[in-house]
């Protein structure tokens, strides 16, 4: 991979693509964060392609941080109608990066990592066995090998589970999550049941069902260098959350004893790229390990604010240059979240929605197989 | 309880803390924060470098806020029960 040209920045910038620009407030997606983290480490030595869902992911309309802005097919839709897309893109955009930051599409971007390559684009991420390892049902097993807490997790494929769970040790209150996103604490059997049914209509299945641990949630984002190593992490509280539980405030920390558990996992996994590991630390003090996320947090800008740019050194280490040594992370730094209008002209949505682009092409092309 | 018993939590927990003049206090392990009064950060201060002399610790703050020793010694007392609610 490292074949691979790659123009120089003085003469050309590098050109990055980055998915999830659906910034929504209650839930915002990684990829506008990724995308502001870059600006401010390269400023024009990087031109940014904002790749998104839905004609009204916000990231892909705020030309502070995106240059241009593409859709993709949905990942419902399949990997060949992903490739062809990116196909469609590449032939216009000479992508030297692209950095996928969306759980749901990353089983796709890891199969399609060959042709991706042989497209002429970098990519620093995990292998499929990697990926499938840190999957929610399988974390108990893994952190057995990595010597990390995990609670017990139970894959559902029914809700009777509930009413006949208490037979085999379990109580209430325990989690209930779906495969890729969203988690509901329940008290009783009937509200899990009805987070069961809105979860794998929403998700799929497996539902998973965790053991409910007390404490305090904590999370850890830091990149793998894929032989075993850990780098850069950077360690966030969140201090005030939306009503979804995703962060709308939060401080770094440094805690030597969670730097250490992310590490185990990461060697264990010989992780490559970046990750977020969520965990909470119990009454005793232990940290209980709750998702492994395979990429980066909506919450990365943090990286940025205690001077640890991972979406930078990501991009070193894909286009791959010997990063610089990182300073010392800054606990105490904060961030607080907030949402804000972006004007959109009519013609810029148009152009989205006929061509799929913030580009005006003439003649408009296609969107995808089919359409 | 007298002050010759009270337990505070262990010096090397209270050390981490970050502590301003402003009665700010910044726990960069949990990331939680919190606020104390002129007397709290005095003893806070003075805990990051407890010896396990309580009667020098008391007599530290009598002298700093000019108290009696009662006054002095109750505070302290229940100032550790603080500590030890937050940092166990």
């Amino acid at each position: 991979m490292n074949a691979l040209p790659v123009r120089t920045m003085h003469t050309d910038p590098i050109t990055v693509a980055i998915t999830g620009m659906n910034a929504l407030p209650e839930n915002p997606g990684p990829g506008l964060a990724v995308a502001r983290c870059l600006r401010e480490a390269l400023g024009e030595g990087v031109r940014i392609i904002g790749l998104g869902y839905d004609a009204l992911d916000p990231g892909m309309y705020l030309d502070t941080y995106t240059d241009v802005a593409y859709l993709l097919s949905y990942p419902l839709h399949g990997s060949e109608a992903l490739l062809e897309r990116l196909q469609e893109i590449q032939r216009i955009e000479q992508i030297d990066v692209l950095i996928p930051c969306l759980d749901a599409e990353l089983p796709l971007m890891v199969a399609l990592a060959e042709q991706i390559t042989a497209m002429g684009i970098r990519t620093f991420l995990p292998d499929a066995t990697q990926l499938q390892r840190r999957t929610k049902d399988r974390l108990p097993e893994l952190c057995k090998t990595a010597a990390v807490g995990c609670p017990e997790i139970q894959p559902l494929n029914s809700a009777a589970f509930f009413y006949s769970g208490e037979a085999e040790g379990w109580s209430y209150p325990l989690v209930v999550k779906g495969p890729f996103y969203d988690a509901k604490i329940c008290r009783n059997a009937a509200e899990a049941t009805a987070a069961f049914y809105a979860i794998a209509a929403e998700w799929g299945y497996p539902v998973l069902a965790q053991r409910f641990i007390a404490g305090e949630e904590y999370n850890l984002a830091a990149l793998g260098d894929g032989k075993g190593a850990m780098l850069g992490e950077v360690m966030m509280k969140k201090r005030a959350l939306t009503a979804k539980g995703k962060a709308w405030a939060g401080i770094a920390i440094n805690d030597a004893a969670l730097g250490d558990f992310a590490r185990r996992l990461v060697a264990e996994l010989k992780w490559k790229g970046p990750l977020e590991v969520e965990v909470m630390r119990d009454e005793h003090g232990q940290y209980q390990l709750i998702e492994i996320n395979p990429r980066f947090p909506a919450w990365i800008y943090l990286s940025q604010g205690v001077g640890r740019n991972l979406p930078a050194l990501l991009l070193d280490l894909a286009l791959g240059r010997t990063p610089e040594a990182l300073p010392a992370s800054r606990p105490g730094t904060m961030f607080i979240r907030y949402a804000q209008e972006t004007i959109v002209e009519l013609s810029e949505f148009e152009t989205m929605m006929i061509n799929g682009s913030t580009v005006n092409f003439n003649p408009p092309f296609n969107l995808g197989k089919g359409e | 309880m007298t002050a010759r018993q009270v337990e505070f939590p262990k010096t090397e927990v209270l050390q981490r803390l970050a502590l301003s003049d402003s009665g700010f206090v910044f726990d960069p392990l949990s990331g939680a924060s919190y606020t104390v009064n002129t007397t709290g950060i005095a003893l806070l201060r003075r805990l990051q470098h407890y010896d396990g002399d309580i009667t020098r610790l008391v007599a530290g703050l009598r002298t700093e806020f000019e108290v009696d020793a009662a006054v002095a010694e109750q505070d302290t007392v229940e100032f550790a029960g603080v500590l030890r609610s937050y940092f166990k």
